[in-house]
């Protein structure tokens, strides 16, 4: 599911829309291509005026800019497993800022909401989109929650909600694989690893199976296995702060 | 057997409900926007209200392996409330989205000015997004409520074939039928209609834009309703055929009529990223 994350970063073999900004990240014009490939006929040729509709009136230009018209229908035109594809180029060719992401996200579906959460790595730079991730955090649908641990958070995210939300992947089931820059996150994390070692416990008191999940970060964080009570040191690291 | 619930307000119902609706054979549902018994005071209500028909419920939905569309809309009791008026006004907004499949439900509640504005406004609303319209027939004052219902839809830009008429009875639905509308029939354990009473107006009227749903809703209701009324018609003599036009053909036609139904529910499946619902498997299951 993670296409926009782990496709490989070679621009020079990707066929990159004329109607994209010239700075589209490698990864999204690797994400254009294998989507027009992909794509029918008709629905290339909407897309393509969707994009430049986008790249031409990024702005509010009416009740609704167009773009976000085409952003809600994306499923329809292009498919639903294409959709979210669309939605991150069409966000990308408007050069959705954080207040307009923002937006995005608060009158998205669900749909939508998870392709803003896609799009946010490629869009903007700074902590300032933390609170629509934060919001999918809290959510209990799994979708966001896969959508939120990309590698905007990974980049952003205090180490509190990081622990936690990679907590409530193992809690829900979300495969960790999910959580961008887990290696490079959870290393040297005492803290994490006391949380998952008292997940772990309170597992095994209720006599059910540990998230082979849960293993793998937890050797992550180089610490030993050891619950709450025991002494492991002050349980922070520095990371917290 | 599959079945489409075209008319069942899920946000108020179980998981335990959607399990047994799976297991009955329902695959696909259709949640109209209504009223949730406690009227809402504020927009925003409607909006976090309309959201999770968009989000979370179809989510819910997707777990239990039934796809699940929308249709939004001011629905005519809070219609009637100055402070929900705006809801108006933002409609459009949601109309576009994938998944909403109708504008709905609209229609009667008093019969007040108020409730006529609402009406016209969203015929014209369905009208101008490409969208049929769902549009229940009141309680009270029913036949008199159709044809005021029909009057109004005559007058607007929606066609006639555009829109379900819904809670028909044996009253009404003579008129709804010569009108060209879509035929709805709320399947109820003590009101509207029941099992009997449905097959004999199938067997009067035929299956032709026919839908049965059961309205479930936070009163006493039957979300398994559909499959009683399918299991009475082929008790009755009706064929698999007939069974299947007027439980899932019929549905899909109708609001098929928005370009937007998406009952490939593997392709919008949420389970292979976990199980917020389940909240973990039974410990036998594990075992």
């Amino acid at each position: 599911m993670n296409d926009l994350h782990d496709a490989p970063g070679t621009a020079h073999t990707a066929r990159t829309a004329p109607t994209a900004p010239a700075e589209t990240p490698p990864v999204l014009a690797v994400l254009h291509s294998r989507l027009n490939s992909s794509l029918g006929g008709a629905a290339r040729a909407w897309l393509d005026q969707a994009l430049d509709e986008a790249a031409a009136h990024p702005g509010t230009d009416g009740p609704v800019p167009v773009w976000e018209l085409r952003m809600a229908e994306a499923g329809r035109r292009c498919g639903p497993e294409h959709a979210e594809a669309a939605r991150v180029l069409l966000l990308h060719a408007a050069r959705a800022d954080a207040p307009t992401l923002a937006r995005v996200y608060r009158q998205g579906t669900a749909d939508e909401r998870r392709a803003v959460l896609e799009a946010l790595p490629h869009l903007v730079d700074g902590p300032e989109a933390l609170p629509v991730v934060e919001d999918a955090l809290r959510t209990n649908d799994t979708r966001l929650v896969a959508a939120a641990v990309g590698p905007y958070a990974a980049r952003h995210l205090d180490a509190h909600s990081w622990r936690h939300a990679v907590l409530k992947c193992l809690f829900t089931g979300v495969p960790v694989d999910t959580v961008a820059d887990l290696p490079r996150r959870a290393r040297a994390d005492a803290e994490l690893a006391r949380m998952l070692v008292d997940y772990a416990a309170e597992r095994t008191a209720a006599d059910r199976p540990v998230p082979d999940d849960l293993h793998r970060v937890l050797a992550l964080t180089g610490h030993p296995a050891t619950p709450t009570g025991t002494d492991t040191g002050t349980g922070t690291d520095g990371k917290e702060s | 057997m599959r079945i489409f619930d075209p008319h069942i307000h899920m946000t108020s119902r179980t998981t335990d409900d959607y399990e047994a609706m799976y297991a009955a054979g329902v695959r696909a549902v259709v949640e109209p926007a209504f009223w949730l018994g406690q009227p809402r005071t504020s927009p925003a209500s409607f909006y976090d209200y309309f959201d999770a028909l968009l989000g979370w419920e179809p989510f819910r939905a997707a777990q239990y392996g039934i796809a699940h569309h929308c249709t939004i809309a001011l629905n005519p009791k809070e219609a009637n409330d100055p402070r929900c008026v705006p809801v108006l006004d933002e409609l459009p907004r949601y109309l576009v989205k994938d998944h909403v499949v109708a504008v709905g439900e609209i229609g009667y509640d008093s019969m007040t000015p108020a409730e006529d504005t609402a009406l016209a406004a969203q015929l014209q609303l369905a009208a101008d997004h490409g969208l049929p319209a769902l549009v229940h027939t009141p309680h009270r004052d029913k036949l008199a409520g159709l044809r005021r219902t029909l009057d109004v839809v005559r007058e607007s830009a929606l066609p006639l074939d555009h829109v379900l008429i819904d809670h028909l009875n044996e009253i009404t639905v003579e008129e709804a039928k010569d009108a060209g509308c879509w035929l709805g029939f709320s399947v109820y354990p003590d009101t509207k209609m029941d099992e009997e009473r449905m097959v004999e107006v199938l067997r009067k009227h035929g299956p032709e834009k026919v839908l049965v749903n059961s309205a479930a809703d936070w009163g006493r209701s039957d979300p398994l309703k559909t499959r009683k009324v399918a299991d009475a018609l082929l008790a009755a003599g009706f064929t698999d055929d007939d069974v299947d036009r007027v439980l899932w053909r019929n549905p899909v036609d109708f609001y098929g009529l928005s370009g937007r139904l998406d009952l490939d529910v593997a392709g919008t499946d949420a389970t292979h990223e976990g199980n917020s619902i389940l909240r973990g498997v039974p410990k036998t299951a594990e075992a």
